[in-house]
């Protein structure tokens, strides 16, 4: 390991450390625009430049490799010219809008320039201009404040995988756009607003809505997906104005998907805020009261009674709706399936993500078997693209998904490859046999009832012969799922709807045959399902409310309360303790925190918050029936910007869907 | 001046003829298999010539296709370097060299000849849409200053006079043949050689 | 002066013709086998004897250079040999003479450097402005494969070289050697970060060898009359003949061979015919292309044409490429317009030269006007300064150091335009 000493302090560091960075670890702040540690070394913006004994001229420390006996000064007359130089340079044709400019506050430029700058302005032509760039419905660009770091191209090549943005012309002339100004065809695009270190990029829905320092910021964990990306959420008063990714390298690294990040604006929209029943017919608004009575009613005239969890669900309101349900029905009628697939709940290496996400990143194999992850799960498969990247890694797949940003070897799509591989009769046994850290990804397209346990249980049987139990996968959709079906929230799907009464607690991608039916429908949203029910209770979306989620590794963790329910509406375990006692079933907790004591007693492994499961594989079971079947990949439409009701009622997530729509008709890719 | 003129009218589409497809196959035999993207220049020069002298939006889509690149990078290709026209130029395009060792032996007069003969406007059609001329920089024959480019072709050691004779010449496609206009092979002493004497 | 019999390019002035029979004829490709068969080792070593310099503009020892390639050729990582004729500096039109009148000498050159440095494949990176004089070398390479110069068991030698052109599209960033890579890969001509060097990590991520095309061309010459008899010219460490590109202010701007360390004056008043009225006429020269700092007068008189003492003077031989500028010229306006040429072919990847190269050239032009006030001067050296030295490549350099040399030795004429 080498030695270096930075301004006289001497530190060994890694092989393969860069100048930059053993500075970093000697306390040194280095200033720099382009360098950023998860993209690729461009060594453009010269901001980072230090003085290097032996060296006559500066070097850019972001790009030099520590050498053994360097000694770097970060703090001499030499770097203090440098950085003033550059900062200077960087200046001179950026406007002075920062009035106007939604980056204020948490500009690089501004920092940078108050610590390393020279304090005064020498220049006195004319500023470049540069026209604005249409990148989408996004991102928001200004281009005359652009200075030219290229962390947006590199972030869209190297990262989200789709080469769409470039640097054309040269010399001052230089500009970043797309392809004839073609939207960026990802669902990771918005990262590069948060990568840019100025106001060139900015968030076209929150353009001019607030400043950063007016926002009350609280972090938490997004429900879009199963992933359990970690988020801040930005609040000014009871509007939540944005949301941003929090870095959490084991899950989200520090990037979130388009969904996570711009679905927000449907939490301003089509809300419910106020109990309904429906009499003659109609939904006449009402008071708690009124609505908790019509519904004891019902009950009182049948206790047939089904409930189904919806998509966005916390871990207690799942539990406390369990409870609540068990008591009137006497059974556990309920599901969180709104549709068929198959799952085996007697092991938890089952029903998770077993690699982990993180896991990714070591795989050296990935077998997809009816998965869709860029969809599915985009920040996994964010991860698959960076190590296919970086390390070439191997991605096979049955069943031919959408482009997931990476070549995928296709090896057809009939699932009884799975019992050829097994046979040794298909030679991607041999690529198996070779792997470290092979991963089966199985997605949620090939678990319905027909396919499901054949494809989890072969899939087993495979990965046994190889020792590698540990790598089957399962790729859930949603934010409820594996919480759901760790507290045993679960029965067959098809009796739960055929009770009287159905219980949708936030349960809108469901169909319901209404019929004779009377349904309940407690949500954040007046959506599809809140149309047809008999009374409706305004519940809180996942802003509004503290809360656990398990994501699909199993990982627990806290989502808290950025904002508040609007009007009426109250928190989903609220609304059921306070229902639970107008049907004489009073729910035996007051507070969140006692209703979380109950949970954690009855599901110990769910208290340890933020941890990976800890499995032993060695105990799980594998079907011995023999199991065979023909049948081929159908993939699930999933419409990525319309999955769940938030942004079914966001404006800007239906933009995406139109722009993407008409990108694929007119666009680049075809 | 800001970036790449990019015609606005645009043809739909683009393909290479047959003759250029088999250009393009002997092209792509220079590099690696796995190194098509190699190709890149070549090829824009191959639609450019095909298409006039300029590349169309649709040629840029195209040659990305052929080597697998995406559009975007072509596109950086097609605007960084400043050979490839995305606009129409004339039949006779004109490239007169104005950097500094032409400059100080007058190629500012032929700028004004351009001027006068082809188009007030520099990078526009003459009115008989026959040429266009642009200032470029030095073209690297220095020593047959001032010079200029026609097509591909250099026209060197020129004066007021022997322009006036080109310029002209395009209304009859009687264009002098080329290199020096004032009777000297390449780059020796017009008079007075003291090298390279044979005996 | 040098005389004719030591004169390496013969047919400079394109009185013979470039065709492989007359230049056989002219004594190329003599005893090649004999050469090769002397081992790599020998050929690298009467190089660094022969104490060759880079002909390209920076001067690197070119025996050194092709040590640097790796002794083994690495599966799946072949060697290359590529060769500058990406002649764009302002001033320079050597490399062109030496396309269109000797192309033997750099195809010789080409397989003697490939099998030095182990590689089977070479590249002419030519300008693409240069179409006819690469159409005269794809001619000369296609006589050379009918011969069996070039292909398998090239020449005889044992060794096998491929030679493809590549044509430049109008960059003059793509002579840095690194962006010139790049633009071959297919991609904008931008410089690499360094390290790694493109010895060991070059074209397509392979071992590659950069050379000038005179560097090479002279190779076969050097090896054959030996390694003594081209250090016998010049002064030591600026060893050998060179071509000078006389333009400008003079009578007969000329290219010319001629012995390193030439007195400057000898090449104007005699080679190119004096400057135009006389050499009191004479207000500064550019010695070694655009990059270079120019020399007043008084420097002119006596100075040596070579590397190092031009870098005495605060200067460089860089191109050679010599540019003569009398007295009615206005000295502002010759490097505004060198400026402008960096502000157009800077290739916009570093802030310093992306943002200070059209800067400094804006200024020039209002001083040159005079609009500008008295410390923009000052300013304009500060500019310079920040530039200098700040980025990926020497670009920056070369945008910097001519705008220097003007402030260095006419600020008394700057200072007249300009309001006090």
């Amino acid at each position: 390991m080498p030695k270096v000493k930075v301004d006289g302090i001497e530190i060994e560091v890694e092989n393969g450390t860069t100048v930059l960075q053993a500075c970093e670890i000697a306390g040194k702040e280095i200033p720099r625009f382009c360098y950023h540690e998860k993209l690729s070394i461009a060594g453009n913006c010269r901001m980072c430049l230090v003085e290097m004994e032996k060296s006559p001229k500066p070097v850019a420390s972001c790009a030099m490799p520590v050498a053994e006996g360097q000694v770097i000064y970060t703090n001499t007359q030499m770097v203090k010219k440098a950085r003033e130089g550059v900062m200077e340079f960087l200046l001179i044709n950026h406007p002075l809008d920062c009035p106007i400019c939604d980056q204020g506050g948490e500009c690089d430029l501004q920092d940078q320039s108050m610590k390393f700058g020279g304090g005064n302005s020498r220049y006195e032509l004319n500023k470049r201009s540069v026209k604005e760039k249409y990148m989408g419905p996004l991102i928001k660009t200004q281009m005359n404040r652009c200075i030219h770091c290229t962390r947006c191209i590199r972030f869209s090549e190297e990262l989200a995988g789709v080469p769409d943005l470039g640097a054309i012309n040269r010399g001052e002339n230089m500009e970043i756009t797309t392809f004839l100004e073609k939207t960026i065809n990802s669902e990771l695009s918005a990262n590069v607003i948060d990568l840019c270190p100025v106001g060139a990029l900015t968030s076209r829905p929150y353009a001019f809505e607030a400043r950063p320092w007016e926002l009350t910021k609280t972090e938490t964990i997004d429900v879009m997906d199963a992933v359990g990306s970690n988020i801040r959420v930005d609040t000014k008063g009871w509007e939540v104005k944005r949301i941003l990714p929090r870095t959490n390298e084991e899950i989200n690294e520090e990037w979130i998907s388009d969904k996570t990040r711009y679905a927000c604006d449907g939490l301003l929209n089509n809300r419910i805020d106020s109990p309904f029943v429906r009499k003659n017919g109609k939904l006449i608004e009402c008071s708690w009261d009124d609505a908790f009575v019509e519904i004891s009613n019902q009950i009182n005239k049948t206790v047939r009674v089904g409930g189904i969890i919806g998509s966005t669900v916390d871990l207690e309101s799942i539990y406390a709706f369990k409870l609540l349900i068990n008591s009137l029905a006497g059974s556990n009628s309920i599901d969180f399936r709104q549709k068929d697939f198959y799952f085996n709940p007697s092991h938890p290496g089952n029903y998770l993500f077993n690699s982990s996400i993180e896991g990714i990143d070591h795989s050296d194999l990935i077998l997809l078997i009816g998965a869709n992850p860029r969809i599915e799960a985009t920040m996994v498969n964010a991860r698959i693209r960076k190590n296919y990247a970086q390390k070439k890694l191997d991605i096979f797949s049955i069943g031919l998904p959408e482009d997931q940003t990476y070549k995928i070897n296709f090896l057809g799509d009939n699932l009884s490859i799975l019992r050829d591989i097994l046979n040794e009769k298909n030679s991607f046994f041999e690529k198996l046999a070779k792997a470290r850290k092979p991963m089966f990804i199985i997605g949620e397209s090939v678990l319905n009832s027909l396919q499901g346990q054949f494809v989890i249980e072969t899939s087993k049987l495979i990965l046994k012969k190889y020792n590698q139990l540990n790598a089957l996968n399962i790729l859930h959709q949603s934010a409820s799922s594996v919480g759901a079906i760790m507290i045993g929230a679960y029965n067959l799907i098809e009796n739960v709807v055929q009770n009287e009464i159905l219980y949708l607690l936030g349960a809108d991608e469901i169909n319901i045959d209404k019929k004779n039916k009377f349904i309940i429908y407690q949500g954040s949203h007046a959506s599809k399902n809140a149309k047809i029910a008999d009374v409706i209770l305004p519940g809180a979306a996942f802003t509004e409310k503290d809360g656990l989620y398990v994501n699909l590794e199993g990982r627990v963790q806290s989502a808290y309360r950025a904002s508040y329910p609007p009007g009426n509406a109250k928190e989903d375990w609220k609304i059921l303790r306070a229902l639970s006692e107008t049907l004489n079933k009073t729910l035996k907790f007051n507070t969140i925190e006692e209703l979380r004591i109950k949970l954690f007693e009855s599901f110990p492994s769910l208290s340890k918050i933020d941890e990976l499961p800890i499995i032993d594989y060695s105990n799980l079971d594998i079907s011995e029936k023999k199991l065979d079947l023909d049948s081929v990949v159908h993939y699930q439409y999933l419409d990525y910007y319309q999955s769940n009701e938030i942004a079914r009622s966001s404006a800007t997530m239906m933009e995406c869907k139109i722009a993407r729509e008409k990108l694929k008709k007119t666009g680049t890719d075809d | 001046m800001s970036g790449k003129h990019i015609a606005k009218e645009q043809p739909k589409s683009f393909i290479f003829s047959e003759i250029n497809l088999k250009k393009k196959d002997e092209i792509l035999k220079k590099y690696p298999e796995q190194r098509k993207k190699s190709a890149v220049m070549p090829l824009l020069y191959l639609a450019q010539k095909q298409n006039d002298g300029w590349i169309p939006l649709a040629g840029i889509q195209y040659i990305a296709d052929l080597l697998e690149v995406p559009y975007i990078k072509v596109f950086e290709v097609a605007t960084f370097y400043t050979m490839y026209n995305l606009a129409p130029v004339g039949k006779y395009f004109v490239q007169v060299c104005t950097t500094t060792p032409c400059m100080i032996r007058g190629s500012g007069k032929i700028v004004d000849m351009c001027k006068k003969y082809i188009s007030e406007k520099e990078g526009h059609l003459s009115e008989d849409k026959k040429s266009s001329w642009i200032e470029v920089e030095c073209l690297g024959a220095c020593v047959n200053a001032p010079m200029i480019q026609i097509n591909d072709d250099y026209y060197e050691d020129l004066d007021e006079q022997s322009a006036k004779k080109i310029f002209q010449s395009f209304n009859d496609d009687s264009l002098p043949s080329i290199g020096s206009q004032k009777g000297r092979k390449g780059s020796e002493p017009i008079r007075d050689r003291l090298t390279l004497i044979k005996n | 002066m040098l005389k004719d019999k030591d004169r390496i390019f013969t047919n400079l002035y394109g009185d013979d013709s470039f065709d492989l029979n007359s230049s056989i004829k002219r004594g190329d490709w003599k005893d090649i086998k004999e050469i090769t068969n002397k081992g790599k080792d020998w050929i690298i070593d009467q190089i660094k004897k022969s104490e060759l310099r880079g002909r390209g503009g920076a001067g690197f020892p070119t025996g050194v250079k092709w040590s640097f390639a790796p002794k083994e050729v690495k599966e799946g990582r072949p060697h290359y040999l590529v060769i500058n004729a990406d002649e764009s500096e302002p001033g320079t039109c050597k490399d062109r003479d030496i396309i269109r009148y000797e192309p033997q000498k750099l195809i010789e050159g080409c397989l003697i450097a490939s099998y030095a440095v182990s590689a089977n494949t070479c590249y002419v990176y030519i300008r693409g402005e240069y179409v006819n004089e690469g159409k005269i070398l794809q001619q000369a390479i296609d006589q050379a494969y009918e011969k069996g110069y070039l292909g398998k068991n090239a020449a005889g030698t044992g060794w096998d070289l491929d030679m493809y052109i590549h044509f430049g599209a109008g960059a003059y960033i793509c002579g840095e050697e690194t962006a010139l890579l790049e633009s071959l890969e297919g991609n904008k001509g931008q410089p690499r970060l360094k390290p790694p060097f493109p010895a060991l990590v070059g074209l397509y991520g392979c071992p590659t060898i950069v050379n000038n095309v005179e560097t090479v061309a002279v190779v076969p010459t050097i090896l054959r009359r030996g390694a003594d008899w081209f250090a016998s010219f010049g002064r030591p460490k600026n060893r050998g003949t060179k071509i000078f590109c006389i333009s400008g202010n003079v009578n007969n701007p000329c290219n010319v061979e001629e012995e390193m360390s030439i007195p400057l004056k000898d090449l104007i008043e005699k080679h190119a015919g004096g400057v135009t009225g006389g050499w009191d006429n004479l207000q500064a020269v550019i010695p070694g292309g655009s990059s270079m700092p120019l020399l007043p007068k008084r420097v002119c008189e006596t100075i040596l044409m070579d590397f190092d003492s031009l870098i005495e003077a605060k200067s460089g031989l860089g191109t050679a490429g010599i540019v003569v500028i009398d007295k009615s010229q206005d000295i502002v306006k010759c490097i505004s317009r060198i400026a402008r040429f960096y502000k157009h072919e800077s290739c916009g990847q570093c802030t310093p030269c992306r943002e200070g190269s059209g800067w400094m050239w804006r200024m020039l032009e209002r001083i040159g006007r005079g609009e500008a006030d008295i410390e923009e001067i000052d300013m304009l050296m500060d500019v310079t300064k920040q530039i200098e030295g700040h980025t990926i490549c020497a670009f920056g350099e070369g945008s910097s150091w001519p705008v220097q040399g003007l402030l260095r030795h006419f600020r008394k004429e700057m200072e007249e335009k300009c309001n006090a």
